[in-house]
């Protein structure tokens, strides 16, 4: 009885500090956590220096992609007009966000780094047209310095569609 | 026989209203203040969403509750099933009627009185009524004709029963000292020091306090309502304002045990200044409510549940000789001393 009182008492002792520990709790919509360097989010296209969009139109994320979420309908680049370097752009670019398994097979398929899983996980939607986000939604902004595309271009500048690649370092 | 005095049938009527709507309204805030306090002891904030701190969070639950739909279970006894959350609620709110809440104050010309009743065998009424409340939860076990309900209905009449004997003993030694059943006069005869201070009555007023848990059915005594056990016991066919009803009754009980705990044991409204200022005792009693209830609410966010046979072997075999003894000891300690 004596030994059952006092592991009652340091129980007790126990709560007791823990009042004085303060909330642990993150109050989400006010204050949010940052997500790790390789979080997978949702998807962007991203874009060269100077403005040219990355992506080439290959299909091949589309390819990877094992939830069947992502259609991608390419078209002709020309010199005039110039979305991304190399020979064909993509037109289309759509990602359903409720087939989405967010496991980046298509950022591993990319061969021009162009879709990058980024940080943002607030997705959420009231209907299902608006799961489906188009190319115009998935591209990044145009960096400083940079053009918005279609850039009218000098002849036989961007006539190689896969840049030179590195490794990632983090 | 002098003429029916309007003026005190008014005064009476306020009184018991002004009682009333403060203890719906204490068992509103003391649900936020549990939840409030078991979230810090649990290193999580709590409701904060609802008006500044979460202050309206109370509101918010009465309407979602209000809005709940009824539901009578096709084979419950429907006359018992609707009458049981009342009888569970009227005792709790009726029981504070005896304590005093301060000495009297003037106010229109008249002497006030700072409490219902001043009835001379006070403590008797209370453990009375506070019986009666055990009717409830039986009656509401019994007519939902569901067993885990009949089970919880069971578990709590024989806890209830168990604990009262040490809870009706656990009121003699403040009754000895203050040689009186009126609790104004025990709380007058705690004019000079406290009731706990004196070594015998620290043991008392543990022993008041375990049982008056067991009494209201809070952690770790909650058996008749063990939700892994008896998905929720007795009100596990109650929604809606009916099982609001067993939740006020609940917390209001727990705020009315706790007043009736500081008036025997804590010197009820006293406190400093108190005889210059009769005002201050209603405020000096909500304060030692609150450290009561605080009390009840770090209990129960730090220990687990009884298992059923140990709580009927500590009720019988330990509180209930402890609390014999605590009653001879107080009588022979008033002898030797002579208080």
């Amino acid at each position: 009885m004596i030994k059952s009182i006092g592991a009652i008492l340091k129980g007790m002792w126990t709560t007791f500090k823990s009042m004085f520990e303060g909330p642990v709790t993150v109050q989400y919509p006010e204050e949010k956590r940052p997500v790790r360097t390789r979080f997978k989010g949702r998807h962007e296209l991203k874009r060269y220096d100077n403005g040219l969009e990355k992506c080439i139109g290959c299909s091949l994320c589309a390819a990877a992609c094992p939830a069947d979420a992502i259609f991608v309908e390419a078209s002709e680049n020309s010199d005039e007009k110039r979305f991304s370097p190399g020979e064909r752009y993509a037109s289309t670019y759509e990602i359903n966000m409720l087939r989405c398994i967010f496991c980046g097979y298509c950022e591993d398929a990319c061969p021009t780094e162009a879709i990058v899983l980024g940080d943002n996980y607030e997705l959420s939607f009231t209907d299902r047209a608006q799961s489906i986000y188009t190319r115009e939604k998935l591209l990044d902004p145009v960096p400083p310095g940079g053009k918005p595309t279609p850039q009218k271009v000098q002849p036989g500048l961007y006539d190689r569609s896969i840049p030179v690649m590195e490794n990632p370092k983090d | 026989m002098e003429a029916v005095d309007a003026g005190l049938l008014i005064e009476w009527g306020v009184k018991a209203f002004i009682l009333a709507f403060a203890l719906i309204t204490g068992f509103a805030y003391t649900t936020f203040y549990e939840r409030r306090l078991a979230a810090r002891i649990q290193v999580r904030v709590g409701p904060n969403r609802a008006g500044p701190g979460g202050f309206l969070q109370p509101a918010a639950d009465g309407i979602k509750l209000f809005f709940k739909e009824e539901f009578t279970p096709a084979s419950a006894y429907k006359a018992v099933f609707i009458l049981a959350p009342i009888i569970t609620v009227i005792p709790a709110l009726i029981i504070l009627a005896v304590v005093p809440f301060g000495t009297a104050i003037e106010l229109f010309g008249r002497e006030i009185s700072l409490g219902i009743a001043d009835i001379n065998v006070g403590v008797l009424y209370i453990l009375s009524v506070a019986s009666i409340s055990v009717y409830g939860i039986v009656l509401a076990g019994w007519s939902s004709n569901n067993k885990y309900s009949m089970m919880g209905g069971l578990r709590s009449s024989a806890q209830m029963l168990s604990y009262e004997l040490s809870l009706g003993l656990a009121f003699v030694p403040p009754i000895l000292m203050a040689g009186s059943m009126s609790l104004m006069d025990i709380v007058e005869a705690q004019r000079g020091l406290w009731y706990i201070a004196y070594p015998n009555m620290f043991l008392g007023a543990i022993i008041f306090y375990i049982a008056m848990l067991a009494e209201v059915n809070r952690s770790p005594f909650d058996m008749p309502e063990a939700e892994q056990e008896l998905t929720a016991g007795y009100h596990t066919e109650y929604s809606g304002m009916k099982f609001s009803l067993f939740f006020m009754g609940e917390y209001i009980k727990m705020i009315a045990v706790s007043a009736i705990f500081a008036t025997l044991f804590l010197g009820g409204f006293r406190g400093p200044g108190i005889d210059s200022y009769p005002l201050l005792g209603p405020l000096y009693l909500l304060l030692k409510i609150i450290g009561s209830l605080g009390i009840m609410i770090w209990l129960r966010a730090t220990l687990p549940r009884f298992r059923y046979d140990r709580l009927m072997d500590f009720g019988w075999k330990f509180l209930l000789p402890l609390s014999l003894a605590n009653v001879f000891l107080t009588a022979v300690i008033i002898v030797v001393f002579g208080l």
